[in-house]
């Protein structure tokens, strides 16, 4: 059982990620309990997983997308995507377009590289679940959310950019100008 | 000059906060090196040969006499008494302690200023035309475009760590001064047919390895697209860009691969979910922008100035001067003036500690307490009243700051180098003084006229060698310091690349080899009026490679005839 970050706090979790071997081989499907399951396996035993009796959540690799599940994702657990390491920017790209343009709403969670310092943004792209890599201390990284109090950008966090904003901020006592 | 907002000055404040942090974990050992790396260069921070150098952004080159006494002051305190203005129109310190680079940060930030994004694999410094709102051919003001996509880029959540680096430009002018097409993105922003604002979008575009003149994608975007459309495109590299090989991972070796053509359709149907989207632009927003720039209170003024004019028939130097670093102005009796950072013996674009309080008091005294820096690494004034222009001169000849030198030879641009840059192969700055001293007469200077000469020690190009009608990139060869030469690169509206012109040449050989080119130029130009770059597309680059390598060059041909007899 893992601690990760959820919805800013530290949680149990009792997901478990199933990967692939080296060799692109299928990892095995357990019996029992809530899976993680890679896209190559989704897609080559969908309909034994549709049949699995605990929960079934999807994770994509960084060079993969949503286009290929478009159809399903209302279905999973959680979705998970993965940085083989933080500087892999595409994961961030993929948050927006399953939040923004596929409607998706569950649980996403960033797996794979993650550290504090990317907290903010990911939390910005549509992250609402954070899987840190070993050796980050949980409770110091909840602080990163609020490394940044305000925004220029429209982002999922905040649907309207600051200058559709700052009216409404005004009317908050703060200046706009 | 823009002026921050509560908000503007809020997150610059956090940005320091969130660094000093970042720091503090780095020097206690809590965050390696490898994961402070990428957070340290998003703050502008570089580990180099002798020491961290500190990259200050100056956005599109603009800054107050105010930030420019604080960077004296940042100069003096933290570092060696003196900075390098880049061909980024940012600030380079070459010898900051990485521990004190929070507190410099700090300083910064209280004079509106920052290191955000300056170097990294992110959106960097917007630049522009260093003579806009002034220039003469301006069809739109790029400074308020500038800085709302110096808004929108900064701590972008979707675009902080992106295959690799990303560069735009902003031109408003019918001249291009701000070397669009050597561009990730480049914009020209004019007006359609009913007179509104809208942008020529070329994207794909750069120097380095691969130096590639960025293909147009779109010829007129509305101006209430620019964001959503620079997203689309964004994205698509962000998520197709090669990230596994860094030679090609900039953004133009997409498009290059895909061809301009899909990749064009490949943004468009990206475009087509954002466009109109809650990122389109209002026209409050650009007049909210706009408002915030302050600009100066011109006074009325007949077009010539007598004093001047006089001065200028009687004195040469101070006429020379004039022909070349004063430029015209949109507002009579103003002109703009741009102090040379090209003294020969100093590094292109140093400045001291002490120029740079004099320059702020220059702008203070002469110019509404502003100035630019500009792409090819100079000061510029860019509000003088033309009677103050002869005071002005005298007292920039003092500073060492009169170099009567702009667009000519010895105007040269060139990168740090191998003396302190530890990407380089090769040292800069002593192969540019070779060249300045070996051109010392100012009559064969502006006899030759107009000439580019650009410096990279590097592939990298942050000398900007492959824009130069003439270009010397430092080559490594076995171990030893070269020099590969190429003529007829141009950064202008009709932009090209430098083709070289036979095998590198040792660091000694450099300044006779420029000289051959020179003088093949003089004896084979149609008239004192062609200028160097249109001779070399006239006639070619065969003439001038006989000039330099002659019997070598020969030959060599020769044995590719007998191999061919053979």
């Amino acid at each position: 059982m893992a601690i990760i970050i959820k919805m800013r706090e530290l949680v149990q979790d009792n997901w478990r990620l199933l990967e692939g071997g080296a060799d692109g081989a299928l990892p095995e499907v357990p019996a029992d309990g809530d899976i993680i399951v890679p896209l190559a396996l989704w897609q080559a035993r969908r309909d034994k997983l549709l049949a699995h009796p605990g929960r079934v959540g999807l994770w994509l690799d960084s060079h993969e997308g949503p286009e290929a599940v478009a159809d399903d994702l209302a279905g999973f657990g959680l979705i998970a995507i993965n940085f083989p390491k933080f500087t892999d920017g595409r994961g961030y790209t993929m948050a927006r377009l399953l939040r923004d343009r596929y409607g998706y709403r569950g649980e996403l969670r960033a797996i794979g590289d993650v550290q504090r310092d990317q907290l903010h943004y990911l939390a910005r792209c549509g992250f609402d679940a954070f899987a840190l890599k070993d050796g980050q201390d949980g409770r110091a990284a909840l602080s990163a959310f609020a490394d940044f109090s305000e925004a220029y950008q429209n982002s999922v966090e905040r649907p309207q950019p600051l200058f559709r904003r700052r009216w409404a901020i005004a009317g908050e006592g703060m200046e706009w100008s | 000059m823009y002026l921050y907002d509560e908000i503007d000055q809020r997150l610059v404040d956090e940005r320091v906060a969130q660094y000093r942090d970042q720091t503090r974990r780095y020097l206690a050992g809590e965050l390696s090196e490898d994961d402070f790396k990428p957070l340290r260069l998003q703050n502008g921070l570089y580990l180099q040969r002798h020491a961290p150098m500190l990259r200050i952004a100056i956005p599109y080159g603009e800054l107050s006499s105010r930030q420019l006494r604080r960077l004296a002051h940042i100069a003096r305190a933290y570092d060696r008494g003196y900075g390098h203005f880049s061909t980024r129109q940012n600030l380079q310190l070459n010898w900051p302690r990485l521990e004190d680079t929070p507190q410099i940060l700090a300083e910064l930030a209280e004079v509106q200023m920052h290191a955000i994004q300056t170097s990294g694999n992110c959106i960097r410094n917007i630049t522009a035309d260093h003579y806009a709102g002034v220039a003469a051919d301006e069809i739109v003001d790029p400074r308020v475009w500038c800085e709302i996509l110096r808004q929108w880029s900064t701590f972008h959540p979707e675009f902080a760590y992106l295959p690799r680096k990303f560069k735009i430009a902003v031109n408003g002018a019918l001249a291009d001064r701000a070397a669009t097409r050597f561009h990730d993105i480049g914009l020209h922003a004019l007006r359609g047919p009913d007179g509104e604002i809208g942008f020529r979008v070329l994207v794909g575009g750069g120097m380095g390895r691969t130096p590639i003149l960025a293909p147009v994608i779109r010829e007129f975007l509305p101006w209430q697209h620019f964001l959503t459309y620079l997203e689309a495109i964004l994205r698509v590299y962000n998520r197709y860009g090669w990230r596994d090989n860094m030679f090609k991972a900039r953004i133009k070796i997409l498009v290059k691969e895909r061809t301009p053509e899909r990749f064009r359709e490949e943004v468009e149907t990206e475009w087509l979910h954002l466009k109109d989207g809650p990122a389109t632009l209002t026209a409050a927003e650009v007049e909210r922008v706009a408002g915030r720039f302050i600009r100066p209170t011109y006074e009325r003024l007949p077009a010539t100035d007598a004093v001047f004019e006089s001065a200028r028939a009687t004195d040469r130097a101070f006429s020379r001067w004039v022909e070349r670093n004063v430029a015209a102005h949109r507002v009579p009796g103003y002109a703009a003036v741009i102090l040379s950072l090209k003294k020969t013996g100093v590094p292109p674009g140093d400045a001291t500690a002490g120029q740079m309080d004099a320059v702020a008091d220059l702008a203070d005294e002469f110019s509404f307490g502003e100035l630019r820096v500009t792409h090819e690494q100079n000061l510029l004034l860019a509000d003088v009243r033309k009677c103050d222009l002869r005071t002005l001169w005298q007292r920039a000849r003092v500073l060492g700051l009169a170099t009567p030198n702009l667009g000519l030879l010895t105007n040269i641009i060139a990168c740090p180098g191998g003396d302190f840059c530890s990407l380089a192969n090769a040292k800069s700055i002593p192969v540019a003084e070779a060249i300045q001293r070996r051109f010392d007469d100012l009559d064969y200077l502006h006899d030759i006229g107009d000439l580019d000469l650009n410096i990279s020690g590097c592939m990298n190009s942050c000398g900007h060698h492959h824009a130069g009608h003439i270009g010397i990139l430092g080559v490594d060869k076995q171990g030893a310091e070269f020099y590969q030469i190429s003529i007829g690169g141009s950064q202008g509206v009709d932009a090209s690349i430098g083709k070289v012109i036979g095998p590198s040449v040792s660091q000694d050989e450099v300044p006779g080899v420029i000289e051959r080119l020179i003088e093949t130029y003089i004896a084979r130009r149609d008239s004192e009026h062609e200028r160097f770059i249109h001779t070399v597309r006239r006639i070619g680059i065969e003439p001038f490679k006989e000039a330099v390598y002659g019997d070598h060059h020969q030959d060599a041909r020769a044995r590719t005839r007998q191999l061919a007899v053979a």
